[in-house]
């Protein structure tokens, strides 16, 4: 027996995106805003669900996560857990969530050393003994990319990864194609 | 005489010539120890090249020290021959009694210890270099006694003289290790063909390269003699390639030991029929020890007319030098040889055009494997109608293989080519076989039901090695040995090959530690077809082989370790927040992470 058509289709259903950025600079997230008037357009097809633009604090159920920045704290470590558990294709933005970027610059330190020296060695930086409020969370030894603590589905590369390459990015996850990037916005020789 | 004349005397004896900075490199460093930044900079003002070139090739290999290296270096061969042999425990157990971090020179300066690739020794190990000089067969009393005599400051040369001997351990002789002749017996017969008919004869042989690639030698031969040579100094250039560094090989170490007249022999008809006088041999550093032996050869030959000009009374001019290498498996690959015979680092060029018309100083140069060149004497004493009786239709003549691993009788084994894996285990006395790493890490992993495959270009081609490995070993950690030893390797010229082969070795580190999942093996995969279709040269290409063939055929080695189906991290979140709990002296419970979530934690 054949399915039932639908006589008079509805609307696709918009897909639900969240974005966050972790120890990034959220740059990718400014990148992402330089895809100017095609924002109106993408909102035809998308809601936000936690994210800046949203103010969100807690992650749903969604169909596609952008993280911007590696891992270099506890907290990172639950936001990327909860977007993982949410989010059924996870992207890694940009070279801090890929590689550990600039905040990796720290890993050839000890973070003990580290901490001496902005909180208690140093004369200028020095007050009042490192910090220890429960309410902040603990810096991890080393700072990670984060397919090194859940499953990534795709990246994207840059420092930021242009705007061009973001819409190329997420028309391509819309359309169903795998996403590449090719010449001019990974290639450019 | 001070450093600087030591320096001064190595130059000069060079012709200050920059094209010699590997040899110029290694004398100095064997004369003082080190390298340090006045002495580049006096080579480099010497030579008349940049100073960061000179440096550049300086820190290449893995031989040369910019720094400080210990009045006594030890480095362990690491090849998986020498693990299943009990390195790791030998090498632990002399860090202890000497205080010792691996890879970290002790406080007075006197040792450090670490590992090494595979040092050509896999039937006679575990084995060992120290200060370059070849050490095999060690043992727990021999690592004590060894410990003394470094603290008491023995000098090497004074050592126990067994501790540096090296055994043919020849175990099967054919065609070639049984040959007859004499010394300038095959070169009298190619003078009296001449190159043309010689080189005639090599290509009715079929005779194909013993390095791996089975190229024909005929044809190479043939394009470098039609090249021309270019510029003030034109030329054609013979090289020998003995740059065994295919862990798991040690056949050509036997060659030039006990056949060295065959091979020079073999180069000079080389010689004869590419039109060269000229013709170099790069040993392996590894090889230190044989460089005296050698050159005596060579000497030797040119007292008898074999070398030298007027050969046998002919009008035939050909002469030998030796070149050592100094510790890069990549310079095996033939224009990293020649780049590393000129000087500079051992990076692949980019080709075409080939050696055969822009090879050594950019002349026509044929690199030959030391093998192929001792099976052509044989070519033109005896003619190749005989030759092609031996081996198969596409694979004439015979094959040498280095036999290790889990047998009784580990050395050398000659063969017509066709021979079944499984005729080689029952003649070296291996039982229970699980598996056969034929031709080193870059070849094939042979499992249990392909031991009818027959050693030939037409199934199974080999550069020679052939580790066994018996049903007792993890083929899982022989993988990663591997792994282990191609990150090491690789010349960090391309991306895919530097990049790819440390994620694969990081990879394999992590499913050894039991953080890994199916998607860490799916990542393998990718990284497999992403290096092979990308890599700049046969490294990079193969590095991957030895992972891909285990997870084809011994996927539950890998499985067992997987610690779920899931994806896992790559490290102990909650042992990452150690060093926070500890300075901020937190021990509540956001001061922690569980690394597995209870299912639903995170909703």
């Amino acid at each position: 027996m054949n399915a039932p058509m639908n006589t008079a289709p509805s609307p696709p259903r918009k897909l639900r995106v969240a974005t966050t950025s972790l120890a990034g600079c959220f740059g990718c997230h400014m990148s992402f805003l330089d895809i100017d008037e095609r924002l109106i357009k993408l909102l035809d097809l998308i809601e936000f669900d936690r994210s800046p633009l949203t103010d969100i604090k807690h992650c749903g159920p969604c169909d596609l996560g952008l993280i911007e920045g590696g891992i270099c704290n506890a907290e990172n470590v639950h936001v990327l857990r909860e977007f993982r558990s949410h989010c059924k294709i996870l992207v890694a933005v940009g070279a801090c969530a890929i590689n550990g970027g600039l905040p990796a610059q720290r890993n050839h330190l000890d973070l003990r050393d580290v901490l001496e020296e902005v909180y208690q060695t140093e004369h200028l930086l020095g007050r009042g003994g490192i910090p220890n409020d429960p309410e902040l969370p603990l810096p991890l030894n080393k700072v990670h990319p984060i397919h090194e603590v859940v499953k990534v589905d795709y990246f994207l590369p840059g420092c930021p990864p242009s705007a061009d390459a973001i819409w190329k990015l997420l028309t391509d996850l819309l359309a169903g194609r795998t996403p590449t990037l090719g010449h001019g916005l990974l290639h450019y020789d | 005489m001070s450093d600087t004349d030591k320096i001064d005397a190595v130059l000069d004896r060079h012709r200050r010539d920059g094209t010699r900075l590997m040899q110029i490199l290694r004398e100095i460093q064997e004369q003082i120890g080190w390298l340090s930044p006045a002495t580049l900079t006096r080579v480099a003002a010497a030579v008349g090249w940049p100073r960061a070139e000179v440096s550049g090739t300086a820190s290449f290999y893995s031989f040369f020290h910019k720094r400080p290296r210990g009045r006594y270096c030890v480095l362990w061969s690491d090849n998986i021959t020498d693990r299943m042999l009990g390195n790791a425990d030998l090498m632990d157990a002399m860090c202890k009694k000497l205080w010792l971090e691996p890879g970290r020179v002790s406080e007075d300066g006197l040792v450090s210890v670490n590992t090494t690739s595979c040092t050509g020794m896999c039937d006679q190990g575990p084995a060992l270099l120290v200060n370059y000089r070849a050490v095999t067969r060690m043992t727990q009393a021999r690592l004590g006694e060894m410990v003394g005599l470094i603290r008491n400051e023995t000098p090497v040369a004074e050592w126990p003289a067994e501790w540096f001997e090296v055994e043919d351990n020849i175990r099967r002789k054919d065609i070639l290790l049984a040959h007859d002749l004499v010394p300038g017996q095959a070169l009298s017969a190619a003078l009296e063909r001449g190159p043309e008919e010689m080189l005639a004869e090599i290509k009715a042989a079929r005779l194909r390269g013993r390095g791996g690639a089975g190229f024909s030698t005929g044809l190479k031969w043939e394009a470098c003699r039609n090249a021309a040579g270019s510029g003030d100094n034109p030329a054609h250039y013979v090289v020998c390639n003995a740059d065994e560094g295919e862990p798991g090989t040690f056949k050509d170490r036997v060659l030039l030991t006990s056949y060295a007249d065959l091979v020079f022999e073999g180069m000079s008809i080389a010689g004869l029929v590419v039109g060269a006088s000229s013709g170099l041999l790069y040993l392996r550093g590894e090889y230190r020890y044989l460089l005296e032996p050698l050159e005596s050869a060579l000497a030797t030959r040119r007292e008898a007319n074999l070398l030298g000009k007027n050969i046998l009374g002919s009008d035939f001019e050909f002469d030998i030098e030796i070149h050592l290498g100094a510790g890069a498996y990549i310079c095996g690959e033939e224009s990293a040889l020649i780049e590393s015979l000129e000087g500079k680092p051992g990076r692949p060029r980019i080709r075409p055009p080939f050696p055969v018309t822009n090879g050594y100083l950019g002349q026509p140069t044929t690199v030959n494997n030391v093998e192929t060149l001792a099976a052509s004497c044989l070519i033109a004493a005896h003619g190749s109608e005989w030759y092609a009786q031996h081996g198969t239709e596409k694979s004439t003549g015979t094959k040498l293989l280095s036999v290790s691993g889990d047998c009784e009788r580990p050395g050398i084994y000659e063969y017509p080519y066709g021979v079944t894996v499984r005729q080689v285990l029952e003649d070296c006395g291996a039982t229970d076989s699980q598996a056969v790493q034929n031709s080193g890490p870059s070849g094939v992993c042979v499992a249990e039901a392909e031991f009818g495959r027959r050693i030939s270009f037409e199934d199974l081609p080999t550069a020679g090695a052939f580790m066994i490995f018996d049903e007792t070993r993890d083929m899982f950690e022989v993988a990663r040995n591997f792994a282990h030893f191609f990150a090491h390797e690789s010349c960090g010229f391309c991306t895919p090959c530097r990049v790819g082969t440390t994620l694969v070795r990081n990879m394999m580190d992590k499913i050894a530690r039991q953080h890994g999942s199916p998607y860490d093996i799916d990542e393998l995969f990718k990284l497999h077809r992403l290096m092979q279709g990308a890599s700049h040269c046969g490294l990079g290409n193969s590095a991957c082989n030895p992972v891909f063939d285990t997870l084809n055929k011994f996927r539950p080695a890998y499985e067992r370790r997987l610690q779920s189906l899931d994806y896992e991290p790559a490290f102990d979140l909650d042992a990452a927040l150690s060093q926070a709990r500890q300075m901020t002296g937190r021990d509540d419970a956001a001061a922690h992470l569980a690394t597995h979530l209870p299912n639903g934690a995170e909703t």
